[in-house]
């Protein structure tokens, strides 16, 4: 607690930064919310991608960004939204002009086509549920917490999210719609922790006779702090796993539980109960609560 | 004092355990490489299964068991060689009565499946194939409806003898034209009681009857043509011999198809999206009056322009003979003179009596076949969305009739795939209005395997390190937890595979996070313990304040990530939905495996003796 205000200049430059960041160089959106082609095949043995671009170029692609995937024998063709071209046939075309220049078998492995509407709604959808999340779990918090805690925890979520879009769009890794359900999931564990700590601050704040709040919320970290490590570390375990081990596909997904992870463990020791300070949190604060929600704190 | 349940508690858990562990079971048996067989117009009866079998031993073919099920034959193979073999000699021998497809059935044991226990259902992702979202274009549908109003009106004015200039169709609606009002009068009057569908507004200044479709209409053949149209692309699919299909209605104007296992998407997606039909016309006038309309553009009154696939002018009669929605069945063949692709067809009863009057009227006059195809396509412009529709309209064939037509006859004009796809998309039945494709999303096998692979991997690797970790961190404690989030993992594949729920690649990342976030539950009512008896309170009282102290905070703790996965629920597509039901089935079964099953373990093993030390 000690060091709070050397936490809050780091969350505010992390916040600041990732908000710049966003600003200034965007997410890369992935096709989910674009619209557009994506087409991954794999090859026998290991693939240079410059012929694949240069055949690709010249067949009348010269927007197809091309890559590895995962592995060097695996290529992602990635096409922007087109106006003219009969898209039944579009990804047949690209696999016969990658396979008419090799003479390794390619074997197609996804094709993807989101059409523009679809993008548009999947991008309305996924900004709705952001909100829709936030809200709903603001309004269990107001109803579970007194005010100050409220805010505590919902600053503790927005810095969060906003670090975790932010490590998105300085990385330019790609965001489709499992970073966004990871995101999600992300603003779910994160206030898990945030709650943890705000109840044992609730329950120290009634039970002790202390009623220095540094010293009340100094010790309610400390007794949480153990569950609240021990629980990041086995998230974080199995996350690792699913990173190392789950293949491309799930990549962005882990990456953003990941920061989300690290971020959130951070946030629920420090950023809640910074608010709480700055908000000049008493013993009465939770004194008048108590008799307020004598019917609903109980399971 | 003592940590006891009662005995019905003890026993109610092991149930659970015991249901548990038999609904998860079905998922460690694997899948035979199938074949299914059914019937184009009727069920396969137990004959049927016979000669199916008769037809694979005659030719040595092995299979390991053969079944109906809900009038399909299933015959199971050792392997998948073995699989296409036979389904290349079932393809073979059946009759085109017969659809042979190839299929993953799962080896679950008889008497598991008498209770009903399945495996998991596989997303697309994890076993691959095709998954489109398709739109229909009401637009068309609404006009197709207008624009058959529009000839029984004529057809209709004309029977009771009243007089019009003209009829016509614009995107304001139907528009009659008449010279004088008495006959506007005796028009309204009688169209009004014929049309219901109909709202007619008389323009006296104008001198026509402007009609427009009653919004009840609109909505009625928009729900038809939905209806008309996922029926249509079911027996397309069935055509195209796909095991499990999936095809389903989204909102009011989409139609998922979902076709697990499919390696030809190309060839698919020509056939689901065909709007391929036939129209039978006569010609009208000569050739060189053709010609002439070509030139000067002038088209005679009563007839067509139309164009022959190598550019010729054609002019058609506006009266069609027969549309293909009147041909009932359709096969390619070759034709036994020419030695060319041909389409041979039979009409349904009001089809053919209509083509036997109208060849035997016309001997020695020619007619032509007319090959339809309504394609629709979107594409972004700067901000809006414009939908671009193409119909192409292409004579085939042109022909003297030589004699009276009965109701199967013979099309040719074709090239051999050409005719092979006509055929399949006629016997089929045609779309009530063009779909296209607006989102895909293909898998190929190679990928699904690895994603299995991948997934189960990381399920596997993540679960032994938290269980190792959890051993060393709280010993004994520490064990009973395990044995709680190995319970729970039983409990989340019983329910997925109960529920019949689609498990995708993230909703296997989903039960791999609530695997790493189930210990929480215990990791907060362990510390809580620990706490206690640091408080000097005695090990049994530690226990219980330990529970009781921590359930509050573990309630709250679960309802805000339950809410966000309940957002993500109803809000996500596809495979995010499946990271929101693995996560949400986590949540609750952890918190119950949590709870309940670790405290009736500790209750068990210490509740009832004095201990003085826990090993936590």
């Amino acid at each position: 607690m000690g060091k709070r205000k050397i936490a809050l200049v780091f969350s505010l430059t992390l916040v600041i930064a990732s908000l710049i960041s966003i600003a200034a160089d965007g997410l890369n959106f992935g096709i989910d919310f674009t619209g557009g082609y994506l087409i991954e095949v794999g090859y026998e043995r290991d693939i240079e991608i410059t012929p694949i671009r240069k055949a690709l170029t010249e067949n009348g692609y010269e927007d197809a960004q091309v890559q590895h995937f995962g592995t060097a024998r695996d290529i992602l063709v990635r096409i922007a939204p087109r106006e003219d071209t009969n898209k039944a046939s579009m990804s047949d075309d690209i696999f016969r002009i990658l396979k008419a220049n090799t003479d390794q078998t390619v074997t197609m492995r996804r094709v993807e086509f989101v059409g523009p509407q679809v993008g548009e709604e999947l991008r309305e959808q996924g900004g709705l549920a952001l909100l829709v999340a936030l809200g709903g779990i603001l309004v269990y918090i107001s109803f579970r917490f007194q005010f100050k805690s409220a805010v505590g925890a919902i600053l503790a979520l927005i810095h969060d999210v906003i670090i975790t879009v932010g490590v998105f769009a300085i990385t330019q890794m790609e965001f489709d719609l499992t970073v966004l359900a990871a995101l999600l999931a992300v603003i779910g564990y994160s206030l898990n922790d945030t709650v943890v700590v705000l109840d044992r601050i609730r329950e120290s704040f009634r039970a002790l006779r202390k009623t220095i709040p540094h010293e009340i919320l100094n010790l309610s970290i400390n007794q949480t702090l153990s569950r609240t490590l021990m629980t990041s570390m086995t998230t974080l375990l199995v996350l690792f796993a699913l990173f190392l081990l789950g293949g491309e596909v799930i990549h962005g997904f882990a990456f953003a539980l990941i920061v989300g992870i690290f971020v959130g463990t951070y946030s629920s020791i420090y950023v809640a109960s910074s608010t709480l300070m700055l908000m000049d949190i008493k013993k009465q604060d939770f004194l008048e609560a108590t008799r307020e929600d004598v019917v609903d704190d109980r399971p | 004092m003592l940590n006891q349940y009662p005995l019905w508690k003890y026993l109610s858990l092991l149930i659970t355990l015991v249901i548990g562990c038999i609904y998860a079971l079905p998922n460690l048996y694997g899948e035979d490489p199938a074949v299914q067989v059914s019937g184009r117009t009727k069920s396969i009866d137990q004959d049927g299964l016979l000669s199916i079998e008769k037809t694979l031993r005659d030719r040595n073919i092995e299979f390991k068991s053969s079944e109906l099920i809900e009038g399909r034959a299933l015959v199971r193979f050792k392997d998948e060689e073995t699989q296409l073999q036979a389904a290349d000699l079932l393809n073979a021998s059946l009759d085109k009565n017969h659809l042979v497809a190839l299929n993953l059935a799962p080896a679950t044991p008889d008497w598991l499946r008498e209770l009903n226990a399945q495996p998991m259902y596989l997303g697309l992702d994890l076993r691959g194939g095709v998954h489109f979202l398709m739109e229909v274009d009401m637009h068309a549908a609404v006009k197709r409806l207008e624009e058959s109003l529009l000839a029984d009106i004529r057809t209709h004015l004309r029977e009771e003898k009243i007089r019009y200039r003209g009829a016509s169709l614009d995107d304001t609606g139907l528009h009659i034209r008449f010279r004088d009002a008495n006959e506007i009068e005796k028009a309204v009057d009688s169209l009004k009681e014929q049309f219901r569908e109909l709202l007619f507004n008389v323009n006296e200044d104008q001198m026509q009857i402007d009609a427009t479709l009653t919004e009840a209409a609109i909505a009625e053949e928009k729900k038809s043509a939905l209806h008309q149209n996922i029926i249509t692309l079911r027996n397309r699919v069935n055509e195209l011999g796909v095991a499990e299909p999936v095809i389903q209605q989204q909102g009011d104007s989409r139609i998922v198809v979902q076709l697990p296992g499919i390696q030809d998407t190309v060839g698919a997606k020509k056939i689901l999206g065909a709007t391929a039909t036939l129209e039978f016309r006569l010609t009208e006038g000569t050739r060189s009056e053709w010609l002439d309309a070509e030139k000067t553009g002038r088209v005679p009154l009563k007839a067509l322009l139309y164009h022959e696939r190598d550019g010729q002018p054609v002019l058609l009669q506006r009266d069609v003979i027969v549309t293909g929605d009147q041909i009932v069945d359709a096969a390619s063949t070759i034709d036994s003179q020419k030695g060319v692709p041909a389409v041979s067809v039979r009409l349904n009863g009001k089809g053919a009596k209509k083509m036997g009057e109208v060849t035997r009227e016309n001997v020695g006059h020619p007619m032509a076949v007319v090959f339809i195809e309504n394609k629709v396509e979107s594409r972004q412009v700067g901000d809006e969305i414009v939908k671009k529709r193409i119909t192409s309209k292409e004579v085939i064939n042109v022909a003297t009739i030589r004699e009276q037509f009965s109701s199967k006859f013979q099309i040719t004009g074709l090239e051999s795939q050409e005719a092979r796809d006509l055929a399949l998309l006629l016997r089929a039945g045609s779309l009530r209005a063009p779909v296209e494709i607006i989102e895909e999303r293909t898998i190929g096998p190679s990928l699904g395997k690895d994603n299995i692979n991948q997934g189960f991997l990381s399920v596997v690797i993540g679960f032994a390190l938290v269980l190792l970790f959890m051993a060393v961190y709280y010993r004994a404690f520490g064990m009973i937890a395990n044995v709680a989030l190995t319970v729970n993992l039983v409990l989340i594949i019983a329910i997925l595979s109960l529920l019949q729920a689609t498990l995708t690649m993230p909703g296997i990342a989903g039960i791999v996070l609530t695997v790493g976030m189930a210990v929480d539950a215990n990791v907060l009512i362990f510390e809580r313990i620990r706490e206690e008896i640091r408080n000097g309170n005695s090990p049994q009282a530690s226990i219980h304040a330990g529970y009781e102290k921590a359930f509050s905070t573990i309630t709250d703790a679960n309802v805000t990530t339950l809410l966000a996965a309940i957002v993500l629920f109803s809000l996500g597509t596809g495979p995010v939905k499946g990271f929101a039901v693995t996560l949400s089935i986590g949540i609750l079964t952890s918190m119950f495996t949590a709870i309940v099953g670790t405290r009736a373990i500790v209750n068990l093993l210490y509740g009832s003796r004095n201990i003085k030390k826990l090993s936590i």
